[in-house]
């Protein structure tokens, strides 16, 4: 039996015998309804990308111009003042963004190892997962009420320490959730292997299960630090500001954000680009710590 | 079917009167929840020698398997009525803990399963586990060179364990196995997820490694039981009551259970009739 036999004897299948056409045929409506969709996922992907990248050429730009060491060094300026800058509120932000991350990736991080590995399905599990989900869209400003009547009230004084726990409110349950991600996608036959060995529970989470999910973890710790360092809501609540260096973490501290809030709305050139310089090194310091986070949390195997 | 499970249970006793016993699994009743899923086997396992597990599908095998080293207790409705003695102690005595259990009974998955580091901290894991103080280089060596992997490996120590082949990761979770030298090691099915050329190493590597360990290991592949095992236990399921429950049908020297089995349920199965 012949190919030709074959086309002829199956009627069912329009091949016509005689052509074998394998051309592709342009102008079909299949071909054109695929490149029209085609099409419009590029136009929205590039439309997507337009605020992003038009954000990144004006600070470029605009902030760039007057990034200097002066800028970076310097206290801000008073009202008729030129020259000055804003060391005081980048350190201040670091500090607030370490005092929340030192507060927040330890309850986060046991928060869920219990979530993922310890008790997964108990009503205590399942309330804290959805609480942290709720708590993932929480208004970052009532963050700061709450904080504002539980510790500036308390102590009397707007304080650094206030606002790294303002923000460490906002971290937490992203990096629960994250780390619990990370955990749980870590296979069971490596954990299965582990307790093969004799390792103790604690054991297997601890040298397998960690160690494995730790790119997954950083990634969430990361999304939650440049988060927080953006946020100008619950630090003015918290932190308030200062003109100052930091000399203590009970006074009011000066961040970026607020800096930056605060000089973009004044009458004077030199302020507002000090507020584009201050929003080009908040960038920078977040790219930094998400490039550093990525370096030291690569799957090395 | 009942009256051979029966007969079955009481006949598999006597027959299997062995001298040098490194392990004694006497099974009554093996429970995941209200599930009965084992009943009434005893299955001695002699050191130095390798034991087959065989029998159809849903037969228990590789729960009296997880049973021997209590990686059933991870399953939170796992519940095992019976003895398993190690060395004449009961493994499920309410003062041993099974995390030590493990260490001296070591087991190998279906899936190779390396932890996602090196090859060298894969095979070393144990060791640190047990916090051996010599010369660690050396035993990992000892172990891949036991797994016949090293020459495979040697030059790529550093490497990641995920990144070699199906059945070199075989190899390595064998090596990583003996590298603490356990004294039993427990395969299930550990050539289910490999072609046939690996697993031809790791059947010669088993053949190897009985002069040392004794080994049980759960196969689907009746071949494989007759070319590895010394002796071949053949477990069957009991559906007469309304359930499937697993049970020991007959256990013996491995050329007799396939030649002349005493059982007309072992003489189906190893003629290939079900499975």
């Amino acid at each position: 039996m012949s190919a030709s036999d074959l086309t002829s004897e199956s009627p069912s299948f329009d091949i016509t015998s005689a052509s074998h056409q394998l051309h592709r045929a342009p102008f079909e409506g299949r071909a054109l309804k695929s490149g029209f969709l085609t099409g419009l996922t590029w136009i929205m992907a590039v439309l997507a990308s337009v605020p992003l990248f038009s954000v990144i050429y004006m600070l470029l730009i605009e902030g760039g111009s007057r990034l200097d060491w002066e800028a970076i060094t310097a206290l801000p300026p008073s009202a008729f003042e030129m020259g000055g800058g804003f060391g005081n509120a980048i350190i201040g932000t670091l500090i607030m963004v370490g005092i929340a991350t030192l507060i927040s990736v330890p309850i986060g991080l046991f928060a869920a190892i219990y979530l993922a590995i310890l008790d997964p399905d108990s009503k205590l599990a399942q309330t804290a997962r959805f609480l942290a989900k709720v708590l993932t869209g929480f208004p970052s400003i009532l963050a700061g009420v709450f904080v504002y009547a539980a510790m500036v009230v308390t102590m009397k004084s707007y304080s650094a320490l206030a606002g790294g726990v303002a923000l460490a409110v906002l971290m937490l349950p992203t990096i629960v959730l994250a780390a619990e991600q990370a955990m749980t996608t870590v296979p069971k036959k490596m954990k299965d292997a582990a307790f093969g060995m004799g390792c103790t529970r604690a054991q297997v989470i601890w040298q397998v299960v960690l160690p494995t999910g730790m790119p997954g973890i950083l990634t969430g710790v990361m999304l939650a630090v440049a988060g927080a360092a953006g946020e100008s809501a619950p630090l003015l609540f918290t932190a308030l500001f200062s003109n100052y260096f930091l000399s203590s973490l009970t006074e009011p501290t000066a961040s970026l954000s607020i800096l930056i809030f605060n000089f973009s709305g004044m009458p004077y050139d030199n302020q507002i680009e000090l507020a584009w310089a201050a929003s080009l090194v908040l960038v920078l310091i977040v790219l930094v710590l998400n490039i550093t986070a990525r370096f030291i949390g690569r799957q090395k195997f | 079917m009942n009256a051979i499970a029966e007969t079955a249970a009481v006949e598999a006793a006597p027959t299997t009167t062995f001298g040098n016993t490194v392990m004694d699994c006497q099974v009554q009743k093996i429970f995941y929840g209200d599930f009965l899923a084992v009943r009434d086997s005893h299955l001695p396992i002699e050191k130095n020698k390798i034991i087959g597990f065989i029998g159809p599908s849903g037969c228990g095998k590789s729960t009296v398997l997880r049973s021997l080293n209590r990686m059933n207790d991870l399953i939170p409705v796992f519940r095992f009525e019976g003895k398993v003695t190690y060395h004449g102690q009961d493994i499920y005595d309410k003062k041993v803990d099974p995390v030590v259990v493990r260490r001296y009974i070591g087991m190998v998955f279906q899936q190779p399963n390396p932890f996602s580091m090196s090859i060298y901290d894969n095979v070393a894991f144990g060791l640190r586990l047990n916090r051996f103080k010599g010369n660690m280089d050396e035993r990992v060596e000892k172990a891949l060179n036991g797994a016949a992997l090293w020459n495979e490996v040697k030059d790529k120590l550093k490497n990641s364990g995920l990144s070699l082949s199906g059945g070199q990761q075989q190899r390595l979770c064998i090596a990583r196995a003996i590298a603490t030298e356990p004294d039993v090691l427990l395969m299930d099915e550990p050539c289910s997820a490999l072609d046939p050329i690996a697993t031809r190493k790791v059947e010669e590597l088993m053949l190897e490694l009985k002069e040392n360990y004794t080994i049980a290991i759960v196969t689907h592949n009746m071949q494989q039981a007759m070319r590895v095992a010394d002796t071949t236990a053949f477990m069957g399921v009991d559906i007469s009551q309304g359930s499937r429950t697993g049970y020991l049908v007959e256990m013996g020297a491995t050329q007799r259970i396939f030649e002349d089995p005493q059982e007309e349920l072992t003489r189906k199965y190893v003629r290939g009739e079900f499975s």
